[in-house]
């Protein structure tokens, strides 16, 4: 086998504890829950009789015990099939796949945005320690650290879109506004740019810090002392030598993230009325659709484990030291 | 010693900046006396305009300095408890784990990682779907998202400080092994865990402040959180009802970031002194 199907098995196969106690946690919510799944189905289809409501607890196994239930439970995850949402009268994986895109790419500018601006600017202070530019800079990165993104987008709604009338207010796109290509993308862009601000300003700071902090300790070491003695230029040791082995906790720090992003989603994309899946979350608990609620975290899970999958094959070509081995 | 003079300006501005809120909490009802959500004034009143609402008042008629000074009540409580709570149970976690080692290591260590997989925000949202909103239940779902990190810094700690020779002389002295691990090897793990300490308590106001502006806080208390969600339906006409509180929490972190970087310097600098010597 190719060397990296075999490191990609692996780690998988590392996930796959995490992913069962997460499978576990959330049969355990499930099960704690009022109500069953058919309570779910007649709430939506109006009365079944007796005969039919037994018949139905018998197919999706209710009235097994619990070991049986969790096979049911997992086996139907593993055909994709995340249970019926009450709330949306339709199957949890249906409208999971539909929320799910607007969010990746909300969190995909957003990282984006946070990972090559913040460590710019951290290269931009961890460049000379101790300067005022370091000192402005990273006094700064702790105050975005403190905003929250909820507040911030409230804010920039304010500034940019009640007074200046710049952007639009909420949504992902015009309704009904009939544009296709590339109007159609200039306007959803248009509807970003705030929901990517507010979502991405706390992690830019993260990684300025990140980079910064990581940059002075760098400068301690023997072979920075070796590569000014050297008489390199101190653009060159700042962008090929300081910089290029400090963003390597910078990149970990990407997989960390991407939990906290999804967590952030639920309300930047509250407050700016988008429907995605952070705010299926939201929608789910104030509707009591537990099913509805444990399909997104379930997802979430998935979609961090690959987040650090990604993030792990990035570290081979960043550090020769650890490449894949297998 | 770690003394006033020599923790830097950004350890003092933070100080500073949280003895003030912590008087503002304690003399909540001395500044504004009686309910802060009892209508007190005319509707929408702006900010600076009149002496009886200095922060003026909200869409139904309450005093927004009111809801601010015990709004910070609300939010401190539960950022203390539910970091102090993520903290116990993390270094728990993490002291059991690298003591024991072995199969429970294993397992406890494949918890925290599914703990981190989902998200924070999502794990206290299923803790509040199954319960209910209220103080204990913000309490425990804040701290179920936030004690991993302590549970792996502690962790590393132990691991590092079991084969001292001071273990050693526990074991000789015929302590058992829980009473080594928790008498003798966590007291000397704390250190690390104050730096996560100030991270543990500005990332609970946060997920407690977005929370409870989503409507899942307790109904019966004002917070910071709610009253941003409570401005944000007349944001055109009056932004400060949103704005003004948000300040109050920006100011909240900032003081507990600045403090707790400073504080973390100042014991990194003297650690490495004490490992010197």
């Amino acid at each position: 086998m190719p060397p990296l199907a075999t490191f990609l098995l692996k780690r998988l196969a590392a996930a796959l504890p995490v992913l069962a106690i997460v499978l576990l946690g959330s049969f355990a919510l499930l099960e704690a829950a009022p109500g069953d799944a058919v309570d779910a189905y007649i709430g939506r289809s109006g009365a079944l009789d007796a005969g039919q409501i037994e018949a139905l607890r018998r197919e999706l196994r209710l009235d097994e015990g619990p070991a049986n239930r969790l096979a049911a439970y997992v086996s139907a995850l593993a055909r994709g099939d995340l249970g019926w949402s009450s709330a949306f009268e339709r199957p949890v994986a249906s409208v999971v796949a539909e929320r799910l895109p607007v969010t990746l790419l909300l969190m995909g500018v957003s990282t984006a945005l946070a990972f090559l601006l913040g460590s710019l600017l951290g290269v931009v202070a961890g460049a000379r320690p101790g300067s005022w530019r370091d000192r402005f800079l990273s006094t700064a990165s702790l105050a975005l650290y403190a905003v929250p993104g909820f507040w911030l987008g409230l804010v920039l709604i304010v500034v940019f879109s009640v007074h200046l009338h710049w952007l639009p207010i909420g949504g992902i796109e015009a309704v009904a506004s009939g544009r296709t290509g590339l109007a159609r993308i200039g306007d959803i862009a248009a509807h970003m740019v705030l929901p990517v601000a507010s979502l991405s300003m706390i992690y830019l700071g993260l990684y300025l810090r990140l980079m910064r902090d990581r940059m002075a300790a760098i400068w301690n070491e023997p072979f920075a002392l070796a590569l000014k003695a050297r008489g390199l230029s101190r653009t060159r040791i700042v962008w090929r030598h300081i910089a290029r082995n400090a963003i390597v906790p910078a990149v970990t720090m990407l997989g960390l993230q991407a939990a906290a992003m999804l967590g952030g989603s639920v309300v930047i994309e509250s407050v700016f009325a988008i429907p995605g899946f952070g705010r299926l979350a939201a929608e789910a608990v104030s509707r009591r659709d537990t099913p509805l609620l444990l399909g997104v975290i379930l997802c979430s899970a998935l979609i961090v484990i690959l987040a650090n999958l990604l993030v792990d094959l990035a570290y081979g070509k960043l550090d020769p030291r650890v490449r894949i081995r297998t | 010693m770690t003394g006033w003079g020599n923790i830097g300006w950004q350890a003092r501005f933070g100080l500073l900046l949280l003895a003030a809120l912590g008087l503002m909490a304690l003399a909540a009802p001395l500044i504004a006396p009686g309910d802060p959500l009892a209508l007190s004034g005319p509707p929408l009143l702006r900010p600076f305009l009149d002496a009886a609402h200095p922060l003026g008042t909200d869409r139904l008629g309450r005093d927004v300095l009111a809801g601010i000074v015990h709004g910070s009540r609300t939010t401190l409580m539960i950022a203390l408890f539910s970091a102090a709570a993520a903290l116990m149970f993390g270094s728990l976690i993490g002291t059991l784990s690298g003591f024991l080692g072995g199969i429970v290591d294993l397992a406890l260590m494949r918890l925290t990682e599914a703990f981190q997989t989902v998200p924070a925000f999502l794990l206290a949202l299923a803790a509040i779907s199954m319960s209910g909103p209220g103080i204990p239940t913000l309490v425990f779902a804040i701290s179920l998202g936030n004690w991993t990190q302590a549970a792996r810094v502690t962790r590393a700690e132990v691991l590092s400080l079991r084969e001292r020779d001071f273990v050693a002389a526990a074991r000789v002295l015929g302590m058992r092994p829980l009473e080594i691990a928790f008498r003798e090897i966590l007291p000397n793990a704390f250190g690390p865990l104050v730096s996560l300490a100030a991270i543990s308590v500005a990332s609970a106001i946060l997920i407690e402040a977005a929370l409870s502006f989503l409507g899942f806080g307790d109904p019966n208390r004002v917070t910071w959180g709610s009253m941003i969600a409570e401005g944000r339906t007349v944001l055109r006409a009056a932004p400060y009802l949103s704005v003004v509180p948000g300040i109050a929490l920006v100011a909240t972190v900032l003081g507990v970031h600045f403090a707790g970087r400073g504080l973390a310097l100042r014991e990194g600098v003297s650690r490495r002194e004490r490992v010197a010597q």
